[in-house]
């Protein structure tokens, strides 16, 4: 039984000369989890607004074919009626939540659809429960941080038990274990309840697996509609930049079919012989290294670090204390990613860095000015002209003089990246660290391979990088060091390879298919090199 | 002014309640010009707030709200030309006519903008900070279905354009060379930008109150309320909100708490005056007397 249908939509945002969707058919059917992939602008979020009927009826714009969402025709009903139907969370956590509490939040949808007090507080309880957030149901959502208010929004997605959940990139807020859990979350709730879920996303390595089903688009248009292995395969051969590092591994290693996940991956690979016999660990290497007092400092004994934070505490008036004694030292050059849980005080730390906050204990030491780009770059963006952003020459060196005379929020999401990027770079001076907030949100793979190439040259120039993120893929793209914090201190601290391979949630894709490997390029040499074959005289 | 809940009488009463014990307090205001009843209903105010755990909210909004009053209490004396004490003589000033500033304009002057401090205190941050907005909306939902979702979607911008405001102004200061206090160009930049993403934040927020279905014709019944009896916090703030209301329409019909501003200043300061000022702080603090069962 058809959920979704669309019969030959075309759709134009009314600001837009290009179509959002181009002759889009296709045809859901009830208990399937659906992934929707595809580059930035390729018309995902637009299929989304589509399906839950803010397209047509709140955009406006010019609308051609049908879509049916549970039977119901969104040209006659709006996004409001068919919120019985479906459920949906879009990308921005800030606006995705509409009362001052949790609780509120949570009943609003079921209240909305006029339950009764007893059933709006069973299905509070129970979503609240679902989805581990129990105790925020008291809390202000102004208090929530983007994590927490990404889930309380879930949260009022799912609570009125809608038969579709559309979901416009739910994960990129949450740190590498939230996401995992969330995406097993919507996998449970399918296999469970039967609820049909459409999911669009950019880092497809976190739930291929648990997809039947992928639709891929281009320029408006539906450009593959398989099963996660057919998908991977056409992205194989005809749009690289949406294979995930395990295909790209398999692919690379001359291995088929294409993993649609780990478990999938390592199973192929233990029939072929091919991974490698895990011995178990000496009892010195069971256990990650203990933090020692100055350990992270040591690291750059005999050059003046770039950027150092000596014994960096921040207490909270009131409150806790959100850094607890960081010792941490940034060679000029050098590449760092800042790993941890949501709410492990990376922002936090970043914002010390460049004085946005100051210790409530120790001190931050820099050997010049520190840049700081922050998670939104439109917030950098004050001017109506690219152009009276930044200086000529530092337009130019972001390849974005082309673009001088444009608004900056008609930028690309890469593009605006690069300005705001340009824009805390710009002076005579390269400056001595350049730390970054969750660079990578909303971003498709070639648009972070673009970035890490960016900050690659910026450390060559000269200037230390810390980047805070939750994308281990990005984290072995762009840095060679590695530094876990948790609970507000570094708990681990090491090379790239080191840190993020052998682990479950901190680490890459590549490095969870092949001990030992981070990247595909390095997995399929790994690879290759068991591809052994005796050759009988 | 965000709400949040705390363990406090006002907080456990139910949001229609807390909104008329707030509006009680703007109406005393409203009603009286004497220093001393204002100076009653200020001390009512104040200990309100410092009894609910909002004084310091208070305390923000006075901050704002001061310069208000003060340019209210000076404006006042300027264009008042009915005082017979004359302090000043500013001679002709064109079109303004002759411009004395006298003794009667300036005590008036000052009355004006103590009562508007006073319902800049009740009617905002103590209203704002006690009653919870989304429990009023939903009660009004049921009146109006479109006003309540143009009020709940003003009601949630507030928090998101000043969380843009704030985030715009770190990244300012993330500039090269940028101090660590924008000037007032610098101010007016972040103001213009924040403006200019208001219309699409509220798009935003339009479009998820869609989307969870705030306008179907369900919604407009709301939610079928159990009947949740009175608590004795609810009893005890609509009475108080009764009471500061007839204290305030009795005493008017009684001709207690009078005031003259012009030509001379003529302040009632008898004892029913002071009767009353006693009146309007008990009944005004009486409710927060009893603590039991406060936590909702």
């Amino acid at each position: 039984m058809s959920i979704l249908r669309f019969d030959d939509v075309a759709y134009r945002y009314p600001s837009s000369r290009e179509p959002a969707l181009r002759g889009v058919s296709v045809d859901i059917a009830a208990g399937e989890f659906v992934v929707a992939a595809g580059l930035s602008a390729s018309g995902k979020s637009t299929f989304l607004r589509a399906a839950c009927g803010l397209v047509p009826h709140f955009h406006g714009g010019e609308f051609a074919g049908r879509v049916v969402t549970g039977g119901l025709d969104t040209r006659e009903h709006g996004p409001a009626a068919l919120s019985a139907v479906a459920g949906t969370l879009f990308q921005d956590p800030e606006t995705q939540v509409v009362l001052s509490t949790v609780r509120g939040e949570l009943a609003l949808p079921l209240e909305n659809r006029g339950h009764g007090a007893g059933a709006v507080a069973r299905g509070v309880e129970e979503t609240a429960l679902a989805l581990g957030i129990g105790d925020l149901l008291e809390r202000s959502t102004h208090e929530l941080s983007g994590g927490e208010l990404q889930r309380v929004a879930l949260g009022a997605a799912l609570a009125g038990r809608p038969r579709l959940v559309l979901l416009d990139e739910p994960t990129s807020q949450l740190d590498p274990v939230a996401g995992d859990e969330l995406v097993w979350l919507l996998r449970r709730l399918n296999e469970e309840w039967g609820t049909t879920i459409v999911l669009v996303e950019h880092r497809l390595e976190r739930c291929l697996a648990a997809a039947d089903r992928v639709l891929a688009f281009e320029g408006g248009r539906l450009v593959c509609d398989a099963p996660p292995r057919g998908f991977l395969q056409w992205a194989a051969e005809r749009a690289p930049a949406l294979a995930t590092p395990g295909a790209r591994l398999f692919a690379r290693a001359g291995l088929r079919p294409p993993p649609s996940g780990v478990k999938e991956a390592r199973a192929t690979l233990r029939a072929h012989g091919l991974l490698a016999v895990q011995t178990p660990p000496a009892a010195e290497q069971a256990a990650p290294p203990l933090p020692r007092r100055g350990l992270l400092r040591r690291r750059v004994v005999g050059t003046p670090p770039a950027l150092a934070f000596h014994g960096v505490w921040h207490e909270r008036s009131g409150g806790r204390a959100v850094l607890r004694g960081v010792d941490l030292a940034l060679a000029p050059g050098e590449r760092v990613a800042l790993m941890g849980r949501n709410g492990a005080g990376k922002s936090t730390l970043l914002r010390h860095a460049n004085g946005l906050l100051q210790p409530t204990r120790g001190r931050v030491e820099s050997a010049g000015r520190v840049g700081l780009l922050l998670q939104n770059p439109n917030d950098y963006f004050l001017a109506d002209r690219v152009g009276d952003e930044v200086g000529a020459e530092a337009l130019e060196r972001a390849g974005l003089t082309a673009l001088a005379g444009r608004h900056p929020r008609d930028l690309s999401g890469g593009e605006r990246q690069r300005l705001a990027l340009a824009i805390v770079c710009d002076g005579p001076q390269p400056p001595a660290a350049l730390c970054l907030d969750e660079p990578t949100r909303g971003m498709d793979r070639a648009a972070k391979g673009d970035l890490a190439a960016d900050l690659r040259t910026a450390a060559a120039a000269g200037s230390a990088v810390l980047i805070a993120t939750h994308d281990p893929e990005f984290a072995a793209l762009a840095a060679e060091r590695v530094v876990l914090l948790a609970d507000g201190r570094p708990i681990a601290d090491g090379p790239v390879a080191e840190l993020l391979s052998g682990g479950w949630y901190f680490a890459t894709e590549t490095a969870r298919i092949v001990d030992g490997a981070l990247l595909p390029e390095d997995g399929a040499d790994m690879l290759r090199s068991r591809m052994t074959v005796e050759v009988r005289p | 002014m965000f709400h949040v809940r705390r363990a406090s009488p006002l907080h456990a009463a139910r949001a229609p309640v807390a909104a008329a014990y707030a509006a009680a307090l703007v109406t005393a205001v409203l009603a009286f010009e004497n220093p001393l009843v204002l100076g009653a209903i200020a001390i009512a105010i104040v200990a309100a707030a410092m009894l609910a755990g909002v004084g310091r909210m208070l305390l923000r909004a006075a901050l704002f709200g001061v310069p208000f009053a003060l340019v209210i209490a000076l404006v006042n004396p300027l264009v008042a030309d009915q005082g017979l004490t004359v302090l000043l003589r500013l001679g002709e000033l064109g079109p303004l006519g002759r411009l004395d500033v006298t003794g009667e304009g300036l005590i008036f002057g000052a009355v004006l903008g103590l009562r508007a401090l006073l319902v800049v205190l009740a009617g905002g941050a103590l209203l704002g900070a006690t009653v919870d907005a989304d429990e009023l909306l939903r009660g009004f939902r049921r009146i109006s279905v479109r006003s309540a979702l143009t009020a709940a979607l003003a009601v949630r911008l507030v928090p998101v354009l000043g969380r843009d405001a704030r985030r715009l102004a770190d990244a300012r200061r993330c500039r090269p060379g940028a101090t660590p206090r924008p000037g007032a160009a610098e101010r007016l930049q972040i103001v213009r930008a924040v403006t200019t993403g208001a219309l699409d934040r509220a798009l935003d927020v339009a479009a998820t109150l869609e989307v969870r279905g705030y306008a179907t014709p369900a919604a407009k019944g709301g939610r079928r309320h159990l009947r949740e009896p009175w608590s004795r916090h609810d009893l005890a703030f609509a009475a108080s909100a009764t009471g500061l209301v007839v204290l305030a329409c009795g005493a008017r019909l009684l001709g207690v708490g009078g005031f003259d501003a012009y030509p001379l200043t003529v302040v009632a300061t008898g004892p029913s005056e002071w009767l009353l000022a006693v009146a309007i702080v008990a009944v005004a603090i009486l409710p927060f007397a009893d603590r039991r069962g406060v936590l909702r």
